[in-house]
């Protein structure tokens, strides 16, 4: 398969998968204990009886459900998210203004985590059963225990209150007004700590496989064949066994992506950074379940995106995927 | 095997860790007959700093160690009850799709898929949010998102184990299908499934105190991760109210961790030591 039609494949599939949770939200919706239109309206008062007829009306709750189900994702297809009564837009519209602060810490989080993963798992590896070997796998399994948003609290409560160095809230100084380039270096300032925090679990993650990878490998065959050729260990280590090592690393943190989107809300809740994930945590309070499930499908498509992307980058780098399948 | 698991540092710290969390969840109603909720002092007094009160009082006045202790029983309650019933849906359904592959493997792992897909913390939340927080719910929710990976390894192992000799002599012997997959095939997975198992209950632990972290807890229970939720706004002045329950989980997962490692070691001694991390 080209590259071209991996793409094309993908994408198919990944609205399949969108439609599934778009008919998914559907039916929890009407899961919910109560009257649709009060759910979709939410609670908290935020709506009167006008505007839960209305509501009815809209959705043609008097109708057949699969009649109800066509509109709802009819609706969807064309990136109409429902209306959140509390916030007073639309939610695609809220998701759109939050989703840029969501993608850089996310990214961000990502590549630094890999990268980190990596670099820790590879010199844990080639110092096997090494007191800094333990060191590093006694660390991986101690952030891999540590809740993600305690670990935030605490990287806020030392790195912002005790010692000041950082911000420990919001994306960028309120009221400082800057503009280009301080503004840039402010709103990295802002994102260190989140990022961090949200990537050390990941970390934790990727490291353990990196070196179970490596060590894997180097038990391989063509190894011992490099060995016997006198090549020097730093050599075969960077020759041959990382780079057949990191391939699956990099698949298996492809699929792990959703969970970092998903500990997004966590980290995005404790530094009240302004994405989507915070938009959620704000929406749960209320039962603003149009903002909810707005969000869930967002976060939904936004990992199949990191999938396909990890995918074709693999495929790019290993070219023998593509000629296999 | 209980020898090489017996020997396995790691795994006996973590038996102990393990062992002690239990014994304060048990004897939580004796040591605290008051329970978690009752106002015993003046909010905010810190750690040590009035005797009975080694932990200090937390926001609204209430024992904090009483609370550590409540709510251990949630997370251990909570984790092990989703990870049963996880198990009861992934198993059968890796079974089924491993043993008797074709149109019923491909259906079974399109539906595992997508599942897998989902970001698996937010649809946790969704379920709990529409539901409404009751131990039930979460318990359901948290399962309702960890058994794919069980359905995924049951359905290899199935695989790898239906092509054995005794499977064959089996079948010759004229047992049914069914009867060969329940007593010859599935004994056969059991080792993998019980180390998944002992590390599903410590992802299921994290999963519960995220979800009461953010208010979806049971408001009838005692939670590790109500208690640094709830004192997440005060972390400026009290810190000791989001630490400690914060240590309570790190002890409790890792405690998990370490024995779900000790138990793939001495499952897979020939794995153990230099393959895994």
């Amino acid at each position: 398969m080209t590259i071209f039609a991996v793409i094309v494949s993908r994408l198919s599939k990944a609205i399949l998968t969108l439609l599934a949770i778009a008919i998914l939200n559907f039916f929890l919706i009407h899961a919910a204990p109560g009257d649709p239109a009060v759910v979709l309206a939410g609670e908290a008062g935020a709506a009167d009886e006008q505007m839960i007829e209305q509501l009815r009306e809209r959705f043609g709750l008097d109708q057949p459900l699969y009649v109800q189900l066509g509109k709802y994702v009819a609706g969807i297809v064309q990136l109409d998210l429902g209306y959140s009564f509390r916030q007073g837009a639309p939610v695609a519209e809220l998701i759109a203004d939050r989703l840029p602060a969501t993608l850089l810490l996310t990214l961000t989080a990502f590549v630094v985590s890999l990268v980190m993963g990596i670099v820790f798992g590879v010199s844990a590896a080639a110092r096997v059963g090494k007191p800094s070997d333990s060191v590093l796998t006694t660390l991986a399994l101690l952030f891999y225990a540590t809740p993600l948003y305690w670990l935030a609290l605490m990287a806020v409560l030392v790195f912002s209150v005790w010692l000041g160095w950082l911000p420990g809230f919001g994306y960028e100084t309120v009221g400082a007004n800057y503009t280009g380039f301080t503004r840039v270096l402010d709103i990295l300032s802002h994102l260190i700590l989140p990022a961090l925090t949200l990537g050390l679990f990941f970390t934790a993650v990727y490291m353990r496989m990196a070196r179970a990878s490596m060590l894997e490998v180097s038990q391989l065959d063509f190894v011992k064949t490099a060995k016997a050729k006198g090549l020097s260990d730093a050599v075969i280590r960077r020759r041959h066994i990382l780079r057949n090592a990191i391939l699956p690393v990099v698949t298996l943190a492809g699929l792990q992506a959703g969970q970092l989107v998903g500990g997004a809300v966590l980290t995005e809740t404790v530094f009240a950074w302004p994405g989507i994930g915070r938009l959620m945590f704000e929406s749960l309070a209320a039962r603003d379940y149009n903002t909810i499930l707005g969000v869930f499908l967002v976060s939904a498509a936004m990992v199949i995106l990191f999938n396909i992307v990890t995918d074709i980058v693999y495929r790019i780098v290993d070219p023998r995927i593509g000629a296999r399948s | 095997m209980w020898k090489r698991f017996r020997s396995n540092m790691g795994a006996m710290v973590g038996v102990a860790l393990l062992i002690a969390v239990i014994v304060v969840a048990v004897i939580a109603p004796m040591l605290f007959p008051q329970g978690p909720w009752q106002m015993v002092q003046r909010p905010f007094l810190a750690p040590f700093a009035v005797d009975g009160l080694p932990l200090g009082t937390d926001t609204l006045g209430r024992n904090v160690a009483a609370q550590l202790a409540y709510g251990a029983q949630v997370s251990l309650l909570v984790g092990l009850v989703s990870t049963l019933v996880a198990l009861l849906i992934g198993v059968p359904l890796g079974a089924l799709a491993g043993f008797y592959g074709g149109y019923v493997d491909e259906g079974a792992m399109r539906f595992t898929e997508f599942f897998q897909t989902i970001p698996n913390f937010a649809l946790a939340i969704v379920l709990v949010a529409i539901f409404e927080p009751t131990l039930t719910s979460i318990t359901v929710a948290i399962a309702i998102v960890s058994w794919p990976p069980v359905a995924r390894l049951v359905r290899a192992e199935v695989m790898s184990v239906r092509t054995r000799e005794f499977v064959d002599a089996a079948r010759l012997a004229g047992l049914s299908k069914q009867r060969i997959l329940i007593r010859q095939v599935l004994p056969n997975t059991v080792s993998p499934i019980i180390v998944m198992a002992s590390l599903m209950v410590a992802t299921a632990i994290l999963l519960e105190s995220s979800l009461s972290f953010l208010g979806l807890g049971d408001p009838n229970a005692m939670s590790w991760g109500y208690m640094i939720g709830a004192a997440r706004t005060v972390i400026r002045t009290s810190w000791w109210l989001s630490f400690f329950p914060g240590i309570a989980i790190v002890i409790t997962v890792l405690a998990l961790n370490l024995i779900g490692e000790g138990l793939n070691d001495a499952f897979n001694p020939h794995l153990s030591r230099k393959g895994k991390a």
